[in-house]
């Protein structure tokens, strides 16, 4: 691995959502209002998905009061808390873009439905459950200071 | 007034805390060796002589070769000067690493362009191309490079078609984003000259209203 990529994993996130083209996501977005930060919800179709390593990002419309809107995110920057994904979608190409030449019940994507995402959803649920579980230790450490702190983790 | 020899490794990201990024180059800076201490009386001027990149006895002159072994160093590929304007608290054979420079220090970049070869007009000084159709027969051509009778010859500096690139080339005031000791890297906000793995010269800034001392 070059330097250049090496030093991209470092800086950027560890682990990035698992996306694809045609998703419809929930963006968790940190924005500032005068003093205090509260996180934004945008919530759309992904366009498409460009870059690579540290400069990955994301580009995703909705329709607001009719009112075609798309924003851009960088997937590794620290205002972009998380993307969810609510609904899948089957598409055949990289980029959506003929999706902005459409209007109403047309912008629909199909949802992709099938034996892929229901293993998905499952090994998703799994890896939510083993994180919260690896907290919960977590926390069981600190407050019994367990002798044997990594036999509580296993 | 700083100096450092250093590689340019290539382009990245860094993010700033209100989430926008910047664009920055990391260049591998040090370590350098000093290999000569020049002073007013026995120069005419003050300087320090850094040297970077181990080569081989074979590579360098005997000359040079000599002036390696009086310092007790390993022949070097890349020797520049940092002149000072007053005599250098360093002493020869010491080190010199990227930590002489500091996050939000202001710097000058040298290194050497890409080469081109041989370029037209349009690549070499941003002339404008003619029509690609409608029986144009001047596509890339320079035009007209003067007038008739007089007088009577092209002028000197005309820009023509020629040698593009492979020269030296200093970008200015250039912010330091952030060292990394460990690695001895610099992320310097933009782009600097040269190719990946060029070699590179950042110094602080000497003009601009950001000049730090």
């Amino acid at each position: 691995m070059s330097l250049i990529e090496e030093l991209g994993n470092e800086l950027g996130k560890k682990k990035l959502p698992n996306i694809h083209v045609g998703d419809t996501v929930e963006v968790h977005y940190l924005i500032r209002e005068g003093e205090k930060e509260r996180v934004q919800l945008f919530i759309g179709t992904i366009l498409a998905i460009q870059g690579r390593g540290i400069a990955k990002s994301i580009v995703v419309r909705r329709i607001v009061q009719g009112e075609g809107v798309e924003r851009i995110f960088p997937l590794h920057g620290p205002r972009v808390q998380d993307v969810k994904v609510t609904r899948r979608g089957k598409v055949r190409r990289a980029r959506l873009y003929y999706l902005r030449d459409r209007v109403g019940k047309k912008t629909r994507v199909t949802e992709l439905v099938g034996e892929k995402v229901r293993r998905e959803r499952v090994a998703a649920k799994l890896e939510l459950e083993a994180e919260a579980a690896l907290v919960a230790a977590a926390k069981q450490d600190d407050s019994n200071t367990d002798p044997e702190p990594e036999a509580v983790k296993v | 007034m700083t100096l450092i020899l250093g590689r340019k490794k290539g382009m990245t990201q860094v993010f700033a805390d209100d989430g926008t990024h910047i664009g920055v180059t990391v260049v591998e800076a040090g370590p350098c060796v000093v290999t000569q201490v020049r002073t007013q009386e026995t120069d005419g001027y003050n300087a320090i002589q850094l040297g970077y990149v181990d080569t081989t006895e074979k590579r360098v002159t005997k000359p040079l070769a000599g002036h390696f072994k009086k310092v007790g160093t390993a022949p070097k590929r890349f020797l520049r000067e940092e002149r000072l304007p007053k005599p250098a608290s360093v002493e020869v054979g010491e080190t010199i690493t990227c930590e002489v420079f500091a996050e939000g220090d202001v710097v000058d970049v040298i290194g050497t362009t890409k080469g081109r070869g041989f370029a037209g007009t349009i690549k070499r000084h941003g002339f404008a191309r003619g029509p690609k159709t409608h029986g144009s027969m001047n596509y890339r051509r320079p035009g007209s490079i003067g007038a008739s009778a007089y007088p009577a010859r092209v002028f000197k500096g005309k820009r023509m078609a020629g040698h593009f690139g492979n020269s030296r080339c200093t970008t200015k005031n250039l912010e330091v984003v952030r060292v990394d000791a460990g690695r001895g890297l610099l992320f310097i906000k933009g782009a600097v000259p040269g190719p990946k793995g060029g070699l590179v010269q950042v110094q602080t800034a000497r003009t601009g209203a950001q000049r730090s001392n």
